[in-house]
């Protein structure tokens, strides 16, 4: 296969200052924190072009982080599914998932501008432990906000967040998940925005949110893109990640999507923004949204602590506008299926937001017969080895 | 009654230009569009005890700029079944005498279309409106809809902005311009905060168009404080505090007149 343009011009640029990919995206945020938001776009392309800032990133993420993170070829799997599947082995990182590329890089930006609290919101608790990790390590403060019913569901990870040293603030109102976590940490932003940086960790929210984060996770697609390209002589044909926001999934596709590569994302069937394709405003941008006929959000329903989220970052809803990315959506009972398939036939016991991108790479092996699929294994399973003791007992 | 309204101001503006330039200090109650159940009847309470002009909110699932008192009655009319619609229907209902203008969050009016909920408010029979999430740089598309249909968009103006920014949003802002006198969310303080006064004061030196502080004014002595700068206030939080204390109707009726009296200088 060889590098092809893609039609209709560069995608995957950078924004203008409005932060729009197509008609998605934007700054819908309140008056108090536009300002913080246009020096944070400013701050972070600096930073951005910035060699000595690039090298000290790039030294953490080797040294600190453990990258570049391995391709792993699943002989076992592939042979069961009559495919080749290959894993980008995020869940290898430290602290366990592709959050930490994207924190480190924020808390570096946060230290550059002189901010010494960091503010985080957490689903499935992944990222809260990535900020409060980079906070320990910057001696930085640390809040991170986190619906109560994700607490209960991710109790382990909450006692990871103590003990590194972060405060742990359940968001009580709504359907206290993900959503309602974020509606917190907006708000305390709001509060302290003259000393914290929130450090959001998905590719959503409002301009430069989902530009910036999408350019600290695509060190993913563009390692493995040179890792594929050794092992196989070419891109795979299929790349594939799990959605909540998006950002492991804008990361991998962002080194592919100049190249023949089908890119898909799958989202939770009960969180799947994209697949009903209806665009609103929550959160700070414009992007396909779960709400009722009067545009009030509504609850998402996951297994998944971090795909249960009613929204996707903008990015994703313009790629699937444009077909050059398409979406796909799961059971929460086909992600078990598929969590327990690649612990016994790889070793690999993978977290439950990735295993819906296996679900339905397994429910989709006649379609995919002989081809070479990418599957970005965003994290490890031992946050959810509780939950799943639950439901299989 | 002499009006210093340039040509061209809209209704709201024209109305709150009028009492200011009577010596008037302007007060501007809120009340949650579904809480409590006879919400409507409150707002001709607040109107007789002497507000201005009020502002209604259109309960919103995801209120990011209110704190806990709010959304706790956000939250209260939306299981009891509040929809726009419903809300909307009831103020066409109502006649306060003074200009109403709804506080909702930006999904409801895009959701339903722009033209669609531009024409719904007005046809309701309010003048303005306020969406927290949509600023400045965003508000462009929505204003060109809703000015021809009768609806002034006010703008919010924060300590954070930058004078530049500030005067950006005085050009733009329609009604008045709601000075967000905290850095924060909306929820009752203790004290009036040095940044209202400051906030207040740099925008009075800037435009004509009638100041009000808002977000962080909960008592009559924080409004009068406030109004010595400022052309009026909006006190939110501290009238529906009372209300989910179970105070009842008169306690926040009350409360309004109190805050009509201290900005009387009483
Ligand atoms: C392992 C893992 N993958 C994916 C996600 C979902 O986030 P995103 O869609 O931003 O990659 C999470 C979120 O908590 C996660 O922990």
């Amino acid at each position: 296969m060889t590098d092809q343009q893609v039609p209709g011009g560069p995608l995957m640029g950078t924004p203008g200052d409005d932060g729009r990919f197509g008609e998605f995206g934007g700054r819908f945020v309140p008056e108090t924190i536009v300002p913080a938001c246009e020096e944070l776009a400013i701050g972070f392309a600096d930073a951005w072009a910035d060699p000595a800032f690039r090298s000290e990133l790039d030294a953490l993420l080797a040294d600190y982080a453990g990258r570049p993170s391995p391709i792993t070829e699943c002989h076992r799997l592939s042979d069961q599914l009559g495919l080749r599947l290959l894993l980008k082995r995020e869940d290898l990182n430290h602290t366990g998932s592709h959050k930490i590329n994207n924190v480190l890089g924020q808390a570096l930006l946060a230290r550059r501008m002189g901010k010494n609290r960091l503010i985080a919101e957490t689903g499935a608790g992944q990222h809260g432990v990535a900020s409060a990790t980079a906070a320990a390590l910057f001696g930085m403060e640390c809040t991170v906000y986190m619906g109560e019913v994700d607490m209960a569901r991710q109790e382990l990870n909450v006692f990871r967040m103590h003990l590194l040293g972060a405060e742990v603030r359940p968001a009580k109102s709504g359907s206290r998940t993900l959503k309602d976590a974020v509606n917190e940490a907006m708000r305390d932003w709001v509060a302290t925005v003259e000393t914290s940086h929130y450090c959001l960790g998905s590719a959503m929210g409002p301009h430069p949110y989902p530009w910036m984060v999408r350019e600290l996770q695509r060190i993913i697609g563009d390692e493995a893109r040179e890792q594929c390209r050794a092992l196989l002589g070419g891109d795979p044909d299929v790349v594939t990640a799990c959605v909540g926001g998006g950002s492991n999934a804008i990361g991998i596709f962002a080194g592919f999507v100049d190249t023949a590569a089908e890119l898909v994302g799958v989202e939770p069937a009960g969180g799947a923004a994209v697949g009903r394709a209806v665009p609103g405003v929550v959160h700070g941008s414009k992007s396909y949204l779960l709400q009722d006929e009067f545009g009030q959000v509504n609850e998402a329903e996951s297994i998944s602590a971090g795909l249960d989220y009613p929204g996707v970052g903008p990015e994703h809803s313009h790629l699937a506008e444009i077909g050059r990315a398409r979406y796909e959506s799961v059971t929460d009972a086909e992600v078990v299926d598929a969590f327990q398939l690649m612990s016994r036939t790889e070793g690999i016991i993978p977290a439950l937001e990735p295993a819906h991108a296996l679900a339905w790479i397994s429910r989709a092996r006649s379609e995919l017969a002989g081809k070479t699929v990418l599957l970005n294994l965003s994290g490890r399973g031992d946050k959810d080895v509780g939950q799943m003791m639950e439901i299989l007992r | 009654m002499t009006s210093t309204a340039p040509p061209g101001v809209g209704s709201l503006e024209a109305h709150l230009r009028a009492r200011r330039d009577e010596g008037r200090k302007l007060l501007l109650p809120y009340v949650t569009g579904g809480y409590p159940d006879d919400w409507p009847r409150m707002v001709e309470g607040f109107a007789q005890a002497g507000a201005d002009a009020m502002e209604v909110s259109i309960p919103f699932s995801d209120p990011m700029m209110d704190g806990p008192t709010i959304q706790e009655a956000s939250a209260r009319a939306l299981a009891a079944g509040w929809t726009p619609p419903k809300v909307l229907d009831a103020v066409s209902r109502i006649d306060p005498g003074v200009p109403l203008i709804a506080m909702t969050y930006y999904n409801v009016a895009y959701h339903a279309g722009h033209q669609r909920f531009a024409t719904d408010l007005a046809t309701a029979g309010l003048s303005g409106v306020i969406l927290p999430d949509l600023p400045l740089e965003e508000v462009g598309p929505w204003v060109e809809v809703a000015r021809p249909a009768g609806i002034e968009t006010v703008l919010l103006a924060a300590p954070t902005a930058g004078d530049a920014r500030l005067e950006r949003i005085c050009e733009k802002a329609q009604g008045f311009v709601y000075a967000v006198g905290v850095v924060g969310i909306t929820g009752e303080r203790a004290e009036l905060s040095a940044s209202a006064l400051d906030i207040a004061r740099r925008l009075k030196a800037i435009t004509d168009k009638p100041v009000i502080v808002g977000v962080g004014v909960s008592t009559p002595d924080q409004a009068a404080e406030i109004a010595e700068v400022a052309d009026g206030v909006v006190v939110a939080s501290a009238i529906i505090r009372t209300l989910l204390d179970g105070k009842g109707f008169d306690a926040a009726v009350d409360f309004v007149g109190e805050l009509r009296a201290a900005l009387d200088g009483g």
